[in-house]
């Protein structure tokens, strides 16, 4: 596994926690409900009212692999 | 920093999106029109049935998205949303691991093992115990049940997956690299199966269903995933890296 041929020179330091934190956590929210949407909004649960949103990620939802209906 | 691997991932997910889209456009839409016939077929036998007893059938469901659409723009919407948003994911991800992670990773190095890793846990694992379903697969009254177990499994995969990656820092020190590495995957393995073995498992395919349909959209929803981890680890990984050789991160 360590055997990798790259240059060794590259700066590889952590980034501090308290840098990365407010990044992850709003970007990481915005991009968990993205995918909530197009996985599992008007399925399991509803924000919003009607099927519209369901059947229009309908063939990505089913071929993405979330449960669709 | 953060930003620039938040807004590299994105960008790398949305080429990944693409050719996934396309890889679903051309091998995944004929088996959901496929599935989609058989529906029908079968909705057909069911009317025709219950006409000759002589009850009335309610009038058919308006349309509200139109099939091209749902295969067309529909398509390339919910890949680029879901692709750009696990981009930018994995870009948060990378951020985090880099300088972090036990092993001596170069930029390179780090991308494609992090991708491989979200790929078995996020994807490969989950959809052993629950497969991609086409149309016509599953039954309505069951979807909160069956999206609440997915999401399960995805998440005892990914908790499990990060454990490993914890553990082998620990162990690393004592039995080596290649030893821990086995150890931690063995770990994985049992912590899945058991979670596996635990859950309840769903069985919604109609009888009759056709075997080759099932088989044929479960393998395009697999190799589309196949094409976008495989995308965000290796472009990302050649863009990290290049950034790094001319001295500034950059996306």
């Amino acid at each position: 596994m360590t055997d990798t041929t790259f240059t060794p020179t590259l700066p590889v330091t952590a980034i501090p926690l308290r840098e990365w934190l407010p990044w992850a956590i709003f970007a990481g929210l915005i991009l968990l409900f993205a995918i909530y949407f197009v996985g599992a909004e008007q399925g399991a649960t509803s924000l919003i009212s009607g099927m519209y949103v369901h059947e229009f990620v309908h063939d990505g939802r089913h071929l993405l692999g979330f449960p669709c209906h | 920093m953060v930003r620039t691997f938040l807004v590299r991932g994105m960008l790398v997910g949305i080429v990944a999106g693409l050719l996934s889209f396309g890889f679903l456009r051309v091998y995944g839409e004929p088996q959901v029109d496929r599935a989609i016939a058989f529906e029908t077929q079968m909705d057909e036998a069911k009317a025709e049935a219950e006409k000759h007893k002589g009850m009335v059938m309610p009038a058919e469901e308006p349309e509200l998205v139109s099939r091209p659409v749902q295969a067309g723009l529909g398509l390339i919407v919910a890949v680029m949303v879901y692709s750009a948003a696990f981009g930018g994911l994995f870009g948060l991800a990378f951020a985090f691991a880099q300088g972090r992670m036990p092993g001596n990773f170069s930029p390179q190095a780090l991308a494609a093992v992090l991708a491989a890793a979200g790929f078995i846990a996020l994807y490969l694992v989950p959809n052993l115990k629950y497969p991609a379903n086409p149309p016509s697969v599953g039954n309505p009254d069951t979807i909160g049940m069956r999206t609440a177990l997915y999401f399960g499994m995805i998440g005892i995969s990914l908790a499990a997956m990060i454990g490993a990656i914890n553990f082998k820092r620990m162990l690393t020190a004592r039995y080596g690299e290649w030893n821990a590495t086995l150890m931690v995957a063995a770990y994985y393995i049992v912590v899945v199966i058991a979670a596996g073995v635990i859950l309840p498992a769903v069985n919604e395919v109609p009888e009759r269903f056709p075997a080759v349909v099932l088989w044929n959209f479960r393998i395009a929803s697999f190799g589309a995933q196949v094409i976008l981890w495989a995308t965000l680890g290796l472009l990302f990984g050649a863009l990290t890296q290049r950034a790094y050789a001319n001295g500034m991160p950059r996306a």
